[in-house]
């Protein structure tokens, strides 16, 4: 019994802004990451603007230079990763849904966890400020090679190119904290008798997710410090007139940058599993194989780094070792996601919006991972190797997970965190509207990327080849189906706005589900648990037979 | 704000291991591979610029082998302060870290004396790339005694009140990180031909 | 396949195009495959009245064989498409076949340029033919190339080859490719390397031994720059770029 806990209700400040209660953390993180998410799309948009509509004024922002284009692309990459995907995914999922899913009352350590999102939050602070300073923000893309992102000679972009780096450094200090806090809670805070095997996929995975950052991300601080230092001490770590080298970056960045990848599919996977359970009432299949093969992709997914780099000037022998682990990895991955399907076998599949959202994820997540085999493959990647294949390939892995997977969370736990249901037809109006229009941005990518289009170019107009009239064609109705896809977000925005006042009460547990989380009121109290519950079985009992109901909650004792 | 009161999530441990003790071991294994990437990014450098070995020559290897024997020394300190926290004697707890701070400020200015010497005979962070890892490595590590002698003196107060003290040995147990850091910078830096 | 889209102009561009085939017709198999199995799973399974769950956990080996064995052999498709793959990768990245020409490549913020032997056949003599944007060569001959940045990384790209290089300042790379298809090509540059990215085209030009003699006669005299052509005015809307800048 939370008996300790103060019961003076606080006021709005410290309710809402300095807040240590897990719940409203995870609330901060979803709609501080949803507000980036409305940023990175517009940047979207302008761009696909630009290039299904070459050199026309574009409404709500107007003519896209090639300087402010490479601004674009480069914020969209890092908006989306940094400051949707990972605070969405891991920090408000992981933070709403930990200690309520191992059945206590709050993180191990709250005020480190909000600590960390100040954190966050001001690295969000320091990246739109680079909006605002003199020469512009950082256009180097993403992946921020040096010596054109060390130097403002190369860059054009003193302060954005320096302001950016310090904002990735920021997020990457609030993710350790925040991930290290989750860590901990998960392993020390479980109900009494929730043993390893009894913890809910998603707990697992984003915990995962933490270690492998956890794992990955310390070279790549070192390198970003090296780089701030070429950037603004004169230091030449990265210049090969001072005996520096540009492939360390590289290095660094990528140990890092692979690795990440399943940081934010691991909790993608962990939320279509828990949907697909409730929702096809059903036992995973194989719970602990997906565990088995969740370990073995994350080990393996720090060997794999230099498949981006196969044409980087690397040693051509290091190729061949990076090519075999690549293809390597595809098979536990292949496995989980058989896994998955599997799970439909015998089932009672309920299509309700939820669900759709889960069965959406690997249906394309499939597609984003077989062609990610051609990119393995270091004889095909010489060629396909920064061209437009290589974006439909992760958009094929990223859409799915910082999107489809999210909206599956956010559908199935929104009557949890808000106490009210939302919408059925208009959430299944948004998931029509979405998933069909993506596949029509991206498909047309993938065949313009075959021809030859490469990456990172506001207009083709000097390639004889890529200005032929048919890639055209199909880059505009690549930018026509964004606009379509983008237009249907705003279904979702009223459904999630209008439900929080006009939704149909949700009660404890709408969804008949076993895990903790729904055997205390929507949206659950400060503390959680009026008592703490005991735990007597793992969370995927559904269709158990010999009882009445179709579910087994994990606290109802034998 | 009001002392809250630790959640029940901070009083468990289901895996048999202190809460706190747990995280102050992620902690300290995410700092692992931050230093690491570091060293690792210096080692392959240093190797590959055998020239090197001439600007590592005028390190003043007299204030790093001090410096060595100054952590250690405070390490000793910190352990000595857990086993005085674990007989519940807060108040010497309390004294033992503070020593253990003043071995860390000593570290500190023996390094600031050390680069003002360096920096008068013209070695700076740009002056090439020995000289940028140096000044990198030792600089990071040099925050990290800073922010732990800043904790370390937190912990201190609330020892001396008989308080939090499990803290001591965390805050032992990170201080003991940041000296196995030093304990590989050390030959390195200052030693490596 | 890839022929559909792009023409192939190098003696290696083949090997890949077949390594894409040979991937497409695997990977396609394996997406159809597992799509249509979800699809009936979904539509075999969906909710009715009356019909309960079953409890399945999985575990069982009658149950584990049908992951295990999927698994075996898409395990084996892998192998099947590693081994050319490297084999393609080997003979493109790690052979250098002995060279009939060589030509230097060197990038910058935001233009190619180049330097061939001039009438003389030897590299660095007075003779030398240097161009900007524009690479003559001849059709059937193997080229080694050593490409140089003088800034930043770039990539030396050219699709109708299936070429692919980035060029690292501070070392230089060497590479080969033997044109067989008369013809001029793009150039690209394929990794981001500021407000010009977009304006480093080139072209390369294919021709015949007599065309190619022609043009080293009419474009080599001791220490004159070679023809300035189209994309070479890139490097003047790049410097206007610059001053326009955001």
């Amino acid at each position: 019994m939370s008996t300790d806990v103060q019961h003076a209700e606080p006021g709005i400040f410290r309710k809402y802004f300095f807040s240590t209660d897990h719940k409203m953390i995870a609330m901060q993180y979803l709609f501080t990451g949803m507000a980036m998410a409305l940023i990175g799309g517009f940047f979207a948009y302008v761009f696909r603007m630009q290039l299904g509509f070459p050199n026309q004024y574009v409404p709500g922002y107007g003519i896209v230079t090639p300087g402010k284009y490479n601004a674009l692309v480069t914020m969209h990459g890092s908006i989306m990763i940094f400051w949707v995907a990972m605070p969405v995914l891991i920090a408000a999922f992981g933070n709403f849904l930990i200690p309520l899913m191992v059945g206590c009352d709050d993180m191990a350590f709250p005020r480190i966890n909000r600590f960390s999102y100040q954190i966050f939050l001001l690295s969000a602070v320091v990246l739109l400020s680079s909006f605002l300073v003199t020469g512009g923000p950082f256009g180097g893309a993403w992946t921020a090679y040096p010596p054109l992102s060390a130097s403002a000679a190369f860059n054009l972009t003193p302060i954005g190119a320096t302001l950016w780096l310090l904002a990735v450094v920021l997020e990457f200090v609030a993710f350790l904290l925040g991930g290290i806090n989750f860590t901990v809670t998960t392993m020390n805070s479980r109900a009494p008798g929730m043993k390893m095997y009894d913890i809910p996929l998603v707990v697992w995975m984003i915990v995962l997710a933490s270690i492998i950052f956890m794992a990955s991300v310390g070279p790549l601080v070192a390198g970003a410090v090296m780089l701030l230092f070429d950037q603004t001490m004169s230091t030449g770590f990265y210049d090969p007139t001072r005996g520096g080298d540009p492939l360390l970056w590289q290095h660094l960045f990528w140990f890092f940058g692979h690795p990440e990848v399943y940081v934010v599919l691991l909790p993608a996977m962990g939320i279509v599993a828990d949907v697909i359970a409730v929702f096809a009432r059903k036992k995973i299949f194989g719970y602990k194989t997906v565990l088995y093969t969740t370990w073995a992709v994350g080990f393996l997914s720090f060997v794999v780094w230099a498949h981006h780099q196969f044409v980087a000037g690397i040693d051509p022998r290091m190729a061949n070792i990076f090519s075999v682990t690549t293809l390597l990895i595809s098979v536990p991955i292949t496995e989980m996601v058989f896994l998955y399907i599997a799970t439909l076998y015998g089932g009672s599949i309920h299509l309700d919006t939820p669900l759709l959202w889960a069965l959406a994820f690997i249906a394309e997540f499939m597609i984003g991972g077989v062609t990610g085999i051609f990119l393995g493959s270091s004889g095909t990647d010489i060629y396909l190797h920064d061209t437009y294949f290589v974006i439909a390939h992760f958009h094929y892995t990223f859409v799915p997970i910082a999107i489809i997977a999210v909206y599956a969370g956010l559908t199935f736990w929104y009557p949890k965190m808000f106490g009210r249901m939302l919408n059925e037809t208009l959430g299944k109006i948004h998931f029509w509207g979405t998933v069909i229009p993506f596949n029509v941005i991206f498909i047309p990518l993938f065949i313009t990327g075959t021809a030859g289009d490469q990456r990172r170019v506001y207009s083709y107009a000097q390639f004889a080849e890529q200005s032929r009239p048919a890639l055209q064609h199909l880059r505009t109705t690549s930018t026509i189906a964004l606009l379509v896809m983008l237009s249907f977000q705003f279904v979702f925005l009223f459904n999630f706005v209008w439900s929080l006042r006009k939704g149909k009460s949700a009660g404890a547990n709408p969804w008949r589900s076993n895990t903790l989380e729904w055997t205390v009121p929507s949206p659950p109290p400060h503390g959680n648990f009026a008592e703490l519950p005991t735990v007597y079985r793992g969370p995927y009992e559904y269709g158990l037979p010999g009882r009445a109901d179709d579910f087994f909650p994990q606290n109802v004792p034998d | 704000m009001s002392a809250t009161a630790k959640p029940i999530a901070n009083t468990r441990s289901a895996t048999g291991i202190p809460t706190a003790r747990l995280i102050t071991w992620w902690v300290i294994a995410s700092e692992i591979v931050i230093f690491g990437g570091l060293l690792a990014s210096y080692v392959m450098h240093r190797i590959g610029h055998p020239e090197w070995a001439e600007s590592a020559s005028h390190t003043l290897t007299w204030a790093g082998a001090f410096n060595t024997f100054v952590l250690l020394t405070s390490s000793l300190c910190a352990v000595l302060a857990h086993k005085a926290a674990d007989a519940h004697d807060g108040p010497r707890a309390a004294k033992l870290l503070r020593l253990t701070s003043l071995g860390g400020l000593i570290f500190l200015c023996v390094k600031a004396y050390e680069w003002t010497i360096d920096i008068r005979e013209g070695f700076v962070l740009s002056s090439g790339g020995f000289w940028s890892f140096y000044y990198t490595l030792a600089g990071l590590h040099g925050l990290h005694v800073l922010a732990g002698m800043i904790i370390m003196l937190i912990v201190a107060a609330d020892a001396a009140k008989n308080q939090e003290l499990q803290r001591v040995e965390c805050i032992g147990l990170y201080w003991h990180f940041v000296d196995i850091v030093w304990i590989f910078l050390f030959p390195l830096l200052y030693i490596a031909r | 396949m890839l022929e559909r889209y792009v023409t192939a102009a190098s003696t290696y561009a083949h090997w890949i195009d077949y390594q894409f085939l040979l991937i497409a017709v695997l990977v396609g198999f394996w997406l159809i495959l597992a799509e249509a199995v979800m699809f009936w799973l979904i539509f075999k399974f969906r909710a009715k009245d009356g019909r309960p769950t079953q409890y399945i956990t999985g575990e069982e080996p009658h149950q584990t064989r049908w992951i295990t064995i999927p698994h075996l052999v898409v395990i084996l498709c892998d192998i099947v498409i590693i081994v050319p793959a490297i084999l393609v990768w080997y003979n493109i990245k790690q052979v250098l076949p002995p060279a009939d020409e060589t030509v230097r490549v060197i990038a910058q913020q935001w233009a190619w340029s180049f330097q061939q032997a001039g009438p003389d056949g030897v590299m660095d003599t007075a003779d030398d033919i240097r161009t900007v944007g524009e690479l003559h060569v001849k059709v059937n001959t193997t080229y080694h190339f050593e490409l140089m940045s003088r800034d930043v990384v770039h990539s030396f790209a050219v699709p109708a080859f299936r070429l692919k290089q980035d060029a690292l300042p501070g070392r230089t790379i060497t590479g080969w490719f033997r044109p067989n298809r008369v013809g001029t090509y793009d150039i690209q540059c394929t990794q981001m390397c500021g407000i010009g990215h977009a304006l480093m085209a080139g072209r390369i030009i294919v021709e015949t031994p007599q065309a190619h003699a022609a043009w080293l006669l009419r474009n080599s005299s001791p220490g004159v720059a070679g023809q300035q052509t189209p994309p070479a005015a890139a490097m003047d809307a790049a410097m206007a770029m610059a001053e326009v800048r955001q």
